[in-house]
């Protein structure tokens, strides 16, 4: 097959829906464990290939341009290293018995889905279809929240699916209004709903009627960003579902709420006398990084901590975003990339430590690094990156955030930097007593994954050190279009 | 003119309506009866959505009101009726907020929409901007239900009365391309919700408000 047949936006859809429903019919482990590694391979080097081929003109269904490729190669990354993981993490589940084969089958096949649902989200040029697919990505993770079927699981999953569905419907009436404020400029019909000609013709429209449809949207996909006070799903749903579903929640799925606002946030700006969207952005941001920051000191639970962590960076990320100009929207940039890898490798660690001690409770587990040297020092490595310190990438992109604003918002800057470092203390005061100490807990020796892991933190560590210079242009030249 | 106007004043009536019977839904204290006032609600959502089609010249809407009239007028009330006998729950609601203070609710958060939404759209068509307004309406009132209440039925209740909410904003909104995809779309998510319910016997009562039960459920306490 020559490259000018091989569709790769279409690969990227076709390859996980395809081997989403080979998933659900095949049995047994080991092959379809194998079968969810070569598919998200598959899947990630087809999204490699975006890079390669002349890009396809906007049609009514499918835009790729130079924002949504960032996101499709972290998204399906993530997901290739992740579905790495999940092969070792499930086989332990398999053995204690928490998963049964049935399960383990559907467990597969919504792990494509979700795969499929993102994937589109990204490539849609249509805002009704990026709600259905957003949508769809959400129904898939409520469904894996609450495979384990404990009590806990399906509280946390009924939460999630509740507080999802009420943020789904608001981004829905907000979608809605786009298209009313659209219809009397481009006229009925499709082409009301088409991201790129919505965006050409945005300086026409009613400007009270987007700003009242900008406030829906902002709190429908807010909800699933996670952004304080909206965020009450969050912690639950990462607690309670399988570990590698937290690691994507965390690392993709708030990713894929962000760009659905940012896509929104890029039209509004296009409209000279609508609201500005920054200044909410901005509030929200920085209410969430404060709020998460306090509430990390009081966690018990592992994998609620890095949870709440989420809540904290995802705030830094709008604040960023909300803030704008080349410089902070390039920091918003780096930051999400870099918190996607830190926080999927977290998770990583936190799944095996979590299966060999039997337990999430913080205090019943100390010493990582004596009884599991890899383990434990791939925690704190990854901390030691997700709460910015040097010199990891995390440590860079806070920097540019914190500088940029200082430069313009000295007060606002101010907050930000209390908020990251009340986090910092919370994240090291608990990494101090689980990473060291007398070691307690089960000293089981662990049959885990390093690679996607290790994986991880490296990229981590190299961009800190030194960004190549094309990603710096091609992140220089996103930021841009952000405006 | 004439005949105009009172396309205008049917479909005005049909989505003023809605709201009012999301204002039933608000002080229901059986789940039965809870039951019988959302299929209601479906009904006359599936009339205004026939007769948007009809005025419009849209025969896809048609599909969407069959979809309302079937699904969720019949097929998911029927389905919910029998779900609650199963699980012995048809007893009281317990609301977390008494019946007076959710009116009083429901009524400023109509007040709210009417305001917001007449105000900001001023040159639209008279007939999508009442529209929207009572879909605001409908959308808000159906979140007032499921914040009041804690049991897992009468949150879908309200759930899907926010939702017919949505398909009546998609319906007035003309010309809007996805409609009756999206309504597809809304169905299928109401039946795997129906279907979770029942397949996982959630019967507990979920309570949103007092999250302190939950940290110490968690072990989150010391």
């Amino acid at each position: 097959m020559n490259l000018a047949s091989f569709d790769p936006v279409a690969a990227v859809l076709l390859i996980p829906i395809g081997s989403a429903a080979l998933l659900a019919a095949l049995p047994g482990y080991r092959l379809t464990a194998r079968l969810n590694v070569v598919a998200s391979l598959a899947t990630f080097l087809a999204a490699l290939c975006l890079f390669l081929i002349d890009r396809p003109p906007p049609g009514p269904y499918v835009l790729v341009d130079d924002l949504n490729i960032v996101f499709i190669v972290l998204n399906t990354f993530v997901g290739f290293t992740t579905s790495i993981f999940s092969a070792s993490y499930i086989a332990h589940e398999l053995e204690t018995g928490r998963l049964t084969p049935a399960y383990l089958r559907f467990y597969h096949a919504m792990y494509q889905t979700m795969m499929f649902g993102m994937n589109l989200a990204f490539v849609s040029n249509n805002i009704g279809l990026m709600w259905v697919a957003v949508e769809l990505a959400t129904l898939t993770t409520v469904l894996m929240v609450g495979i384990y079927r404990t009590h806990a699981a399906l509280e946390a999953a009924w939460k999630y699916f509740i507080l999802g569905s009420v943020g789904i419907a608001l981004a829905l009436f907000g979608t809605i209004l786009v298209y009313m404020a659209a219809r009397p400029v481009v006229g009925e019909g499709q082409d009301g709903m088409i991201w790129t000609i919505l965006i050409e013709h945005a300086a026409d429209f009613d400007p009270a009627l987007l700003n009242v449809a900008f406030v829906f949207l902002f709190l429908g996909y807010g909800t699933k960003v996670g952004l304080a006070p909206l965020h009450a799903w969050l912690p639950d749903a990462h607690a309670e579902g399988p570990t590698p579903i937290s690691a994507v929640l965390s690392g993709l799925l708030l990713n894929v709420a962000l760009y659905a606002l940012l896509r929104f946030k890029i039209l509004l700006a296009a409209n000279p006398t609508a609201i500005a969207p920054g200044p909410l952005m901005v509030t929200m941001g920085l209410v969430s990084v404060v709020f998460a920051a306090f509430m990390l000191y009081r966690r018990r639970d592992i994998k609620r901590l890095f949870a709440y962590s989420s809540i904290e960076h995802m705030g830094i990320i709008v604040f960023a975003f909300g803030m704008g100009g080349p410089l902070a929207n390039f920091a918003g940039l780096l930051h999400m990339v870099m918190h996607s890898l830190t926080k999927s490798a977290i998770f990583y660690a936190v799944g095996h430590i979590s299966q060999i001690k039997g337990t999430q409770r913080i205090n019943r587990i100390r010493g990582l690094t004596v009884t599991h040297p890899a383990l434990g020092w791939g925690l704190v490595v990854g901390v030691a990156a997700i709460a910015g310190l040097p010199p990891l990438g995390i440590f860079m992109s806070e920097f540019l955030v914190v500088t940029s604003t200082f430069a313009r918002q000295p007060l606002l800057a101010i907050v930000l930097v209390f908020g990251i470092l009340l986090a910092f203390g919370a994240l090291m005061l608990r990494l101090t007593s689980v990473a060291f100490g007398r070691p307690r807990g089960s000293t089981a020796s662990a049959e885990a994954s390093y690679v996607p892991m290790f994986a991880h933190l490296a990229l981590v560590l190299g961009a800190g050190i030194y960004l190549p210079a094309p990603l710096v242009a091609w992140f220089q030249n996103v930021a841009r279009l952000l405006g | 003119m004439q005949m105009h106007s009172l396309a205008f004043d049917i479909s005005h009536t049909l989505a003023g309506g809605l709201v009012l019977i999301s204002f039933m839904m608000l002080y229901q204290d059986r789940l039965y009866s809870l039951l019988n006032v959302f299929a209601l609600h479906a009904l006359v959502l599936a009339m205004s959505v026939a007769w948007q089609a009809f005025i419009q010249d849209a025969p896809h809407l048609y599909l969407t009101a069959v979809i309302a009239l079937v699904f969720k007028a019949i097929v998911i009330p029927v389905a919910l009726h029998r779900i609650v006998k199963r699980l012995g729950i048809h007893r009281d609601i317990e609301s977390a907020v008494g019946i007076g203070p959710t009116m009083l609710a429901g009524m400023g958060l109509v007040a709210l929409s009417m305001v917001l939404m007449l105000r900001v759209t001023a040159d639209a068509d008279p007939l999508a901007r009442e529209d929207l307004a009572f879909a605001l309406s409908v959308v808000l009132l159906g979140l007032l239900v499921m914040v009041t209440r804690r049991n897992a039925v009468s949150q879908v209740v309200g759930f899907m009365s926010l939702e017919n909410g949505l398909v009546l904003a998609a319906t007035g909104a003309k010309g809007m391309p996805l409609v009756v995809e999206i309504s597809v779309a809304f169905s299928i998510l109401i039946a795997f919700i129906v279907i979770g319910i029942f397949l996982f016997r959630i019967r507990e009562r979920f309570d949103s408000v007092d999250v302190s039960a939950l940290d110490d459920f968690r072990g989150e306490r010391r």
